[in-house]
């Protein structure tokens, strides 16, 4: 505590203290609207009407600053410095309720802690003979707790209706403004980038197809290699723009691969689970534990997994970008 | 090993401090994407590695870009305004 030094102007105490108050506001809006007047040389009309509405905004917020410092200056002191106070007493609170809490926890790899019960013995004792997988993880969470991950996939697939709702733009209205505006910031064809993108972009594709197709084999599974497919999928995108990407996913593609990837995971584990249940035979066997066609419906499941994902990762950045998958 | 791990683990409360202290929201992104990226090591020495490859790719990956985009999207990202006042001068 000794390197706050709160009498010098300087000192990133203060400054951090500015901040927190607010009094640094002014100087920085009008750092604002010179960027916004620097700015205004080289926007087109467009830009143009929707930055003056902006810097009057400033402008209008800046007096009322002025205001409120003038007529409330003694009373927002007060209040900032209660708020300082209550601010860090709740934070170390907090902490300290935390902390303690943690002290109660068992330790780690503590051999009688309460985790290791029966159902966890059961698992890796019987786990490979019962779902045929080697990987102990893929068998629990797509055998044993499969409707836990047909729940995640469906989170997944609200969270991309949620975000479409949202921010999906009208095509009519309002996508071709919002293209050009993402083109002004863009280096759409940065050469660095593409050939980062050309090296880099195969392996990362096939990195994930193995880590879905070899999940029930080795560390992996589904959602890993499904956000591993998404990632180099925007990295595609990011550096190629969305008219390469256009030629094989579309919304007709996410809507039709995540249906079909949803349906089939729920119609096959449904019949899993009805078979099992009332003891009939099941036409699913688990196979020899240790092959790429075995584990019953873990391998299919987990191609149905990593393209929900993927499918996702992808639509949410499409979205976030122009507004429309 | 332990300690490696040691200074994996305070890197990591440094990283959680810093990002709660920058003012530059895209130096918070960057200090959260190299904290999801130390987080994914430690997650391999814990002997976990779908968790790596699934924190690397989620949270160092996809999110942080998710980050980025949207600062892009409400104009938050400092450096174009920058680069025009550049050339001004």
């Amino acid at each position: 505590m000794s390197k706050l030094r709160t009498n010098s102007t300087d000192s990133k105490w203060c400054r951090f203290v500015n901040w927190v108050n607010g009094t640094v506001e002014e100087t920085k809006s009008e750092e604002i609207k010179e960027a916004n007047a620097a700015e205004e040389v080289a926007a087109t009309l467009e830009e143009k009407q929707s930055l003056i509405s902006k810097v009057g905004n400033l402008t209008g917020e800046t007096s009322l600053n002025k205001r409120l410092d003038a007529f409330q200056e003694k009373g927002m002191k007060a209040f900032h410095r209660v708020n300082k106070v209550m601010s860090v007493m709740i934070c170390l609170v907090v902490v300290g309720v935390l902390l303690y809490t943690v002290s109660f926890l068992p330790e780690f790899g503590d051999a009688a802690s309460p985790v290791n019960n029966e159902v966890a013995e059961r698992y890796i004792t019987k786990g490979m003979q019962e779902t045929g997988a080697v990987n102990i993880v893929t068998g629990m969470i797509l055998d044993y707790r499969a409707f836990d991950t047909f729940g995640e996939s469906n989170v997944l697939f609200v969270a991309a209706c949620a975000v479409l709702i949202l921010l999906r733009v009208d095509r009519e209205k309002d996508s071709k403004k919002n293209e050009e505006n993402d083109r002004v910031y863009e280096p759409k064809n940065d050469v660095i980038l593409q050939r980062v993108a050309t090296c880099l972009v195969p392996p990362i594709m096939i990195f994930g197809i193995y880590l879905i197709l070899n999940g029930h084999l080795s560390p992996g599974g589904g959602f890993s290699g499904g956000a591993v497919m998404g990632a180099g999928l925007i990295l595609y995108v990011s550096a190629f723009g969305f008219k390469k990407t256009e030629r094989f996913f579309t919304m007709k593609t996410f809507k039709t691969v995540t249906f079909l990837a949803l349906l089939f995971y729920g119609a096959s584990k449904s019949y899993s689970f009805f078979t099992g249940a009332n003891h009939l035979h099941s036409i699913i066997s688990p196979g020899t534990p240790g092959r790429i066609l075995s584990g019953g419906l873990l391998l299919p499941l987990n191609i149905c997994v990593g393209l929900v994902v993927a499918c996702t990762m992808y639509g949410f950045y499409a979205l976030f970008r122009k507004g429309e998958i | 090993m332990d300690v490696f791990k040691l200074i994996l683990l305070i890197f990591l409360v440094v990283c959680a401090i810093s990002v709660s202290l920058t003012k530059n929201l895209l130096t918070s992104i960057v200090i959260y994407m190299s904290y999801s990226v130390v987080m994914s090591i430690i997650w391999i020495i814990l002997e976990s590695p779908d968790l790596a490859i699934t924190e690397a790719a989620v949270g160092a990956g996809v999110t942080s870009i998710l980050f980025f985009v949207t600062l892009k999207k409400i104009h938050a990202i400092k450096g174009e305004e920058d680069d025009v006042e550049a050339k001004n001068e």
